[in-house]
């Protein structure tokens, strides 16, 4: 398994994500000009802020060459996770469902969270989601723009489709998403956003291991 | 009123510079002179006095002089580490003057190609029921935040204290810490004679211009409205590009050296690298890339435009730079050349327009003696809010819910503590950020202390104490200090009584460090820092780096264990003196007792030994509000209530209250086995459990229920949450 993490200039946590990818395979970073994602199993857009956030977070690296290679490597069925910006980036692309608007308090906030896997849903591929997960996952999230929107009908539908990977444990929402949503999957199950950080969850010292399943169940 | 005064220079001065010119200087050669002969770029009034710090040991890599000190942390790497100040920018406006702020000691340390990995703050506003004051607070965290976690630095620790003297003039002290191998590390000094000299970048503008002496140098008062565009403006995303560019450009060998572009922006970057370097430099204001083309060359070589960088560069190198600077979509020039002539020559388009000699500008400005005078008392202020009749339980709670010692997290969620993957003590779980160093196989912790009011009360104490609470908090997770850096903040050096305390505080910070030998590897001068009401409190901040050699035996500060014994250990003589709870009462006046540097120093050893040994559950100093708010902080970041009885500190002499709320340096608060403790000389004075903090302590002993005590101490953070001021 060959992990493909992808560097803007502005990405602040691909060398986490580097390393945590490489706990469970082998990683390189990718360049935001490259275009060749040959011999790349999976795909990571990290968190940071690319470009700056200017104009929109995600609004500017959506357009970088990297990723119309990884829109390709979707469409194709390969696995890609979008961390925080990387969530951003993918929602921009229209690779996933949703925007992701500024927090409610219209403050930063950095806390370690639980984080409740969505459960299993008959008849979808993003189903398998809940399977691997029969626990809270304590995973931090930090973000000032993570509110997780869409149109109530689309939301109806997200959640019909099995297509929401995680919700904020009760009481935990830190940024007032809609329906306490922290993750998404695509419709066909190989493209999974969240705004809390897995990469920051891979090391016991650091706090938790957590963060190690979210890597492994992308490329189940 | 005469030019150089505008600018800041005295009469004297002005003589000074004619004379070493032998002749007036022009328009540009009197704005470099003004701004590198400010207090802020010259250390003119405290220069002479941090000649007494200790700067020399064992694990010093770079000491004062450079852009950040440095310490050895083995295996060939070392930890690079400076506290800066951004006082007057972040007072007249607080956002993007603590943003850049941070941006400025980001800079510091990746100047000397260490790749910065944690950031701390100390900040210092007046009393909370003030609209300023929460202004300041507000913008301050806002701006740190947002300038810190868009760089990807974790923030990992810091101190915030509210006191009616820092009203008008508050006080943002950035600190960052940074990790390079040793042997990759470049010094600030031009070498080289016809090397390039690179501007990477940032374009310049008019931002900034004059921020070292009409803003850093000089007393804050009406009209400071009017000084808002010495205020630089940050923008953290170039930052960004630029410290990766760097990290690549020293990775690869590319540059001889680097110096960042701080106060007084290329004058002084030029002026000290060709000083460092016993050289001289050529610069051409023509081949700097201005935002707007109309500048004067005055104006470009003193902008403060924020996100440069300084470089020297082998001139077969130049072509490889300027595309690597490409690469990282940041801007590059060369804009000149290091000779031989011992002169910082300015041109224009390949005409002369300013030439002065290195010595003068950089060595050549009077060095002042201070006319230091103790005051006759106590000269500040001092507001009862805790009146009449109290009983141990409401002053408890009064002083868990006093601002300076409540949590602070509404404050430092606002920051991210996880990048960078090496936390692994965050923000109030312990008393020191622990940060993973697999590198060098080991881990170092981070602090930052100050306590103003208490240096008030008696300057050398007061600041000995600092030292002394650095290294205790180090002490509780287990790490002993490879170095300190310091900002002095203080009010102007001219007026007496400032200056006795200047004086008196760098004493202690000498005198502290010398005992404890650790040295002070760099820092900072922040004086004037005045209000129309008088002078701030004296606040010298100390930041410290220590070592430990195994991220996973350290300790929190909270219990840990139902049934562990509770014991105070080391030469904690508490008094009323000073403290939060004499704020509370107005009952502040001069006077701390001297603390036993050498007792507090073998009580370190002792609690980190037993850290590193794994024998302790749980750690604390114990400091603002006493005995009985670190017993309560213990027991609320355990969730777990305690039974004490002081009985030991009754028969060291100290009355009930003193016992529960005095002050002092030196005291532990530790938990775990009974013979863990008892082995450690430790005073055994209760056990850990129950939902209480219960504490005999004679005729004031109390009970209070564990949530009461957490209702309180997180008032704040609550209080702030619901501001709609904010």
């Amino acid at each position: 398994m060959k992990w493909g993490v992808l560097q803007f200039p502005g990405s602040c946590d691909e060398r986490d994500a580097l390393q945590a990818c490489s706990l469970i395979g082998e990683a390189r970073l990718v360049w935001h000009e490259e275009r060749d994602l040959e011999g790349i199993d999976a795909v990571v857009v990290p968190g940071g802020f690319s470009y700056g956030d200017y104009l929109r977070a995600g609004a500017i690296a959506r357009f970088s060459p990297a990723m119309e290679a990884v829109a390709e490597f979707a469409a194709a069925g390969g696995p890609v996770l979008g961390i925080c910006n990387g969530f951003q980036v993918l929602c921009e692309a229209g690779l996933l469902p949703g925007a992701l608007l500024l927090n409610e308090d219209l403050r930063f906030h950095c806390r370690q969270l639980d984080l409740i896997p969505e459960g299993f849903v008959e008849g979808s591929q993003g189903s398998e989601a809940g399977k691997s997960f029969n626990e809270p996952l304590s995973i931090p999230a930090k973000h000032g723009e993570g509110r997780f929107w869409a149109p109530e009908e689309v939301l109806d539908s997200l959640e019909a489709r099995g297509q929401v990977a995680f919700r904020y444990a009760p009481g935990q929402n830190p940024n007032g998403s809609a329906r306490d949503i922290a993750g998404v999957w695509n419709e066909a199950g190989n493209v999974l956003g969240l705004m809390p950080h897995p990469e920051h969850a891979v090391d016991p010292l650091t706090g938790s291991t957590d963060g190690l399943k979210v890597f492994e169940r992308l490329v189940q | 009123m005469s030019k150089h005064r505008e600018l800041g220079l005295t009469d004297s001065e002005l003589e000074l510079i004619e004379e070493k010119l032998g002749r007036e200087p022009n328009d540009v050669e009197l704005a470099m002179f003004s701004l590198l002969w400010s207090e802020h770029c010259a250390y003119k009034h405290s220069r002479k006095l941090l000649r007494r710090l200790p700067t020399e040991g064992e694990r010093v890599v770079m000491g004062p002089g450079e852009n950040a000190g440095a310490v050895d942390v083995g295996n060939g790497h070392a930890v690079a580490f400076k506290v800066e100040s951004h006082n007057h920018p972040s007072a007249v406006e607080p956002f993007q003057g603590a943003a850049t702020g941070v941006g400025g000691i980001l800079r510091d340390v990746f100047a000397l190609g260490a790749r910065p990995i944690a950031i701390l703050d100390s900040l210092r506003f007046g009393e909370l029921d003030s609209v300023r004051s929460r202004h300041l607070l507000d913008g301050a965290v806002r701006g740190i935040g947002h300038y810190g976690n868009s760089i990807g630095v974790p923030n990992v620790g810091g101190e915030i204290y509210f006191e009616a003297p820092y009203e008008h003039n508050c006080l943002v002290n950035a600190m960052c810490v940074g990790l390079a191998k040793t042997e990759d590390m470049v010094r600030a000094a031009a070498v080289g004679v016809g090397n390039a000299v690179v501007l990477m970048g940032a374009s310049t503008g008019r931002d900034g211009i004059g921020g070292a002496s009409v803003l850093a140098s000089a007393e804050l008062g009406d009209g400071d409205e009017a000084k808002r565009p010495t205020v630089q403006i940050g923008d953290p995303f170039e930052e960004s590009k630029v410290l990766e560019c760097c990290l690549e450009l020293l990775d690869r060998g590319l540059l001889v050296s680097l110096q960042d572009l701080g106060a007084a922006g290329l004058t002084s970057s030029a002026a000290e690298m060709a000083s460092a370097g016993g050289v001289g430099i050529d610069l051409d204001v023509g081949r700097v890339p201005l935002r707007e083309a109309d500048m004067e060359p005055f104006e470009i070589m003193v902008s403060e435009s924020q996100e440069r960088m300084l470089a020297v560069v082998k001139p077969a190198k130049v072509p490889e730079v300027l595309a690597l600077c490409e690469k990282w979509q940041t801007g590059s020039a060369q804009i000149g050349i290091v000779t031989d002539s011992g002169q910082v020559r300015v041109l224009r388009d390949g005409a002369l327009v300013g030439e002065m000699p290195v010595e003068a500008l950089v060595d050549g400005c009077p060095l002042y003696d201070l006319s230091p005078a103790e005051p006759d008392g106590w000269i500040y202020g001092n507001r009862a809010t805790l009146a009449g009749e109290t009983s141990a339980h409401e002053i408890l709670l009064a002083l868990l819910a006093s601002p300076s010692v409540a949590s602070k997290r509404w404050a430092f969620e606002q920051y991210d503590s996880v990048v960078g993957s090496r936390t692994v003590r965050r923000p109030e779980s312990a008393d020191a950020a622990v940060l993973q160093i697999p590198e060098a196989g080991n881990a170092i912790a981070v602090a930052i202390d100050g306590n103003g009011r208490r240096v008030a009360c008696d300057p050398y104490a007061g600041t000995v104490e600092a030292v002394l609470e650095c290294v205790q908090n180090l002490a509780c997770v287990g790490a002993e200090p490879l170095g300190l850096t310091n900002c002095l903040n203080f009010g102007n050096p001219e007026k007496p009584a400032p200056a006795w305390q200047l004086d008196r505080a760098v004493s202690g910070l000498a005198d502290a460090c010398t005992a404890l030998g650790v040295p002070v590897v760099g820092g900072n001068v922040s004086l004037y820092n005045e209000g129309p009401e008088g002078p701030i409190y004296p606040t010298p901040v100390v930041g410290m780096v220590g070592e430990l050699p195994d991220p996973a035996k350290t300790c929190g500060s909270g219990f840990a264990r139902e049934g562990d014994s509770i014991a105070l250990l080391g030469p904690f003589s508490p008094t009323l003196a000073g403290s939060e709870l004499a704020k509370l009462r107005g009952a502040l006046e001069m006077g701390l007792p001297q603390a036993d540097i050498a007792a507090v120093a073998a009580a370190c050893a002792a609690v980190r030994e037993a850290v590193r040994a794994g024998r302790l559950s749980s750690a604390h100093d114990v400091s603002d509000g006493g005995l009985a708010c670190a017993l309560a902080e213990s027991a609320i970041a355990g969730r777990i209530g305690c039974r004490v009885d002081l009985q030991p500190l009754r028969e060291r002499g100290c009355s009930p209250e003193e016992a529960l709320f005095g002050e002092g340096p030196g005291g532990f608060l530790i938990s775990g086995e009974r013979d863990a403790l008892e082995s450690l000389a430790a005073t055994l004075i209760g056990t850990v459990g129950g939902s209480a903090i219960e504490v005999a302590a004679g005729d004031r002993s109390l009970a209070v229920g564990l949530a009461a005590a957490e209702d309180a101490w997180r008032s704040l953070s609550e209080r702030l949450t619901a501001d709609a001021d904010l």
